[in-house]
């Protein structure tokens, strides 16, 4: 086990873009229950450092399971457990006795919906490292500034840094929740449909962050628009009934990809 | 393959194909008319071969307007995104074929009082292989055949020997006798069309391959035999 395993996998999809590639969190094996109902079956992918990795599939094929596996949300549930391994650096998530405030520090999300919190827009960046770090109110600003121009969303709302952070647009909203996620300084960033809620404006401009986010940060992406997938992803994972079905590079599985179900998917032939 | 779950969807894609091959079948016709205009001195058909070249124009501007609606409208991704991309690419080389066999046309009408019957023949072996070629590689773009479509792409080589002997043919009559040299010069014109007819029939076949496997071709085509006469290919 396994190195050599992984390396089958990825093996089934030779590219290029692969070649050289360090693998920042990697899944092995991976079981997920919801109660009785099993809702992954034995999945097996690697997220590469510094690129963005996107899931696709139809509803309920456990792609945002897995993407909550990922930062231990499921947690949160009673009679939800996974069994397998998740990586991140060579550390098991799944391990019970790891600190998840830790984890989450490490691996932020950004959901469907802009979460805001309802306090002003600098409390919302704010309250985050606060939990985290004991800094000074200047290098307090500094850091909630670096955070707001990390997320786009600086020269927008600058000049109201006290105003409500329910006072923005949807669009200025979903960077303000990457903004704060951004702002505790993460390794991984998870978005669960951050456009699905957004104007075309406001998803270029997530997703032109999406591209200067992956510089610094590992990124994995659920995302149920195939365009978007295409743009923004250096490798795309095929989720259909809870079973990892393809992954490879985004330029492969969007132009000739080899399984069946996937073309089928990503073509509109599903039944 | 299984229908797409919107239906207008799969008629589009089958529009665009039956286009093609509406323009297939216009090219060849073409081809065989010109070189039956031209080894016959048929100028009445010469006639009609160029008559027929905007009826070919103008579906491949419905192919490439159709094609460019289809991609703002549908998103097409994988094989689909091939079929589009194909129908673009393999519309414009049969638009190109037509315009070569309306140039033969073009010059069967010009080529004068000096000829020489048995200079035709050469190409008229050159036009049927062109035909073979354009042919089968339509077949297999009908019937999504690799093998078929491979088959052509190889066979490329046999064309360009032929016009190489052709070339040399052409040379010696123009040196036996100078009043031959505009016919002739006509006639290496036509042949120099024929083989690019092959040329667009490779490029066909590739196009085919690359839409059925998502694969391209390589980029190297396995050459002829080379004549002594350099062509200056």
């Amino acid at each position: 086990m396994t190195d050599l395993q992984i390396k089958t996998d990825m093996s089934s999809t030779p590219t290029s873009a692969a070649h050289a590639r360090e693998d920042k969190l990697i899944v092995r094996n991976l079981d997920f229950f919801y109660g009785e109902s099993k809702a992954l079956k034995n999945i097996n992918l690697a997220l590469a450092t510094n690129t963005v990795t996107s899931f696709i599939g139809p509803s309920g094929c456990g792609k945002s399971t897995l993407l909550r596996i990922l930062n231990r949300m499921y947690d949160l549930y009673p009679g939800q457990r996974a069994e397998g391994e998740v990586l991140l650096d060579g550390q098991n998530l799944l391990d019970p006795k790891l600190d998840l405030n830790l984890l989450r520090a490490r691996v932020g999300m950004v959901f469907q919906k802009p979460t805001p919190f309802p306090m002003t827009i600098y409390e919302n960046i704010a309250f985050g490292i606060k939990l985290y770090e004991n800094l000074s109110k200047s290098e307090l600003d500094g850091r909630v500034e670096h955070a707001l121009r990390g997320a786009a969303l600086w020269n927008e709302v600058k000049d109201k840094l006290n105003a409500s952070g329910l006072s923005l647009s949807g669009g200025q909203q979903q960077r303000l929740c990457i903004a704060r996620t951004v702002a505790i300084q993460p390794e991984v960033i998870l978005f669960d449909e951050p456009c699905s809620a957004l104007d075309p404006i406001s998803t270029a401009k997530v997703e032109e962050l999406i591209d200067e986010l992956k510089e610094k940060y590992t990124i994995a992406i659920v995302t149920h628009n195939m365009q978007q997938a295409a743009r923004v992803s250096e490798f795309t994972a095929f989720m259909y009934l809870g079973e990892l079905v393809e992954f490879g590079p985004t330029t492969r599985l969007f132009t000739a990809p080899e399984k069946r179900q996937t073309q089928d998917y990503i073509t509109g032939r599903f039944g | 393959m299984s229908d797409h779950t919107v239906a207008a969807y799969d008629k589009e894609l089958a529009a665009l194909s039956q286009n093609i091959l509406e323009m297939g079948g216009i090219a060849e016709k073409m081809l065989i008319d010109a070189m039956d205009a031209l080894v016959t001195m048929n100028l009445e058909r010469a006639k009609t071969v160029v008559a027929s070249d905007p009826r070919l124009d103008a579906l491949q501007r419905q192919v490439e307007e159709f094609a460019i609606l289809t991609i703002a409208r549908r998103q097409p991704m994988a094989v689909d995104l091939r079929e589009i991309v194909a129908a673009i690419r393999v519309s414009a080389d049969l638009e190109r074929v037509g315009d070569l066999a309306k140039n033969i046309a073009k010059r069967t009408q010009k080529l004068g009082e000096a000829r020489i019957p048995r200079a035709a023949i050469g190409l008229k072996h050159m036009s049927d292989l062109a035909l073979l070629q354009l042919k089968n590689v339509l077949d297999a773009y009908a019937t999504r055949d690799i093998e078929k479509a491979r088959a052509v792409w190889e066979r490329d080589a046999e064309l360009d020997a032929l016009e190489d002997s052709v070339f040399r043919d052409l040379l010696t009559f123009m040196m036996e006798d100078p009043r031959n040299i505009t016919f002739c010069t006509h006639l290496l014109f036509c042949s120099k069309n024929i083989e690019r007819v092959g040329d667009h029939a490779t490029n066909i076949a590739e196009t085919i391959h690359y839409l059925v496997t998502g694969e391209q071709l390589p980029v190297e085509r396995p050459k002829g035999a080379t004549s002594s006469v350099s062509t200056g290919k």
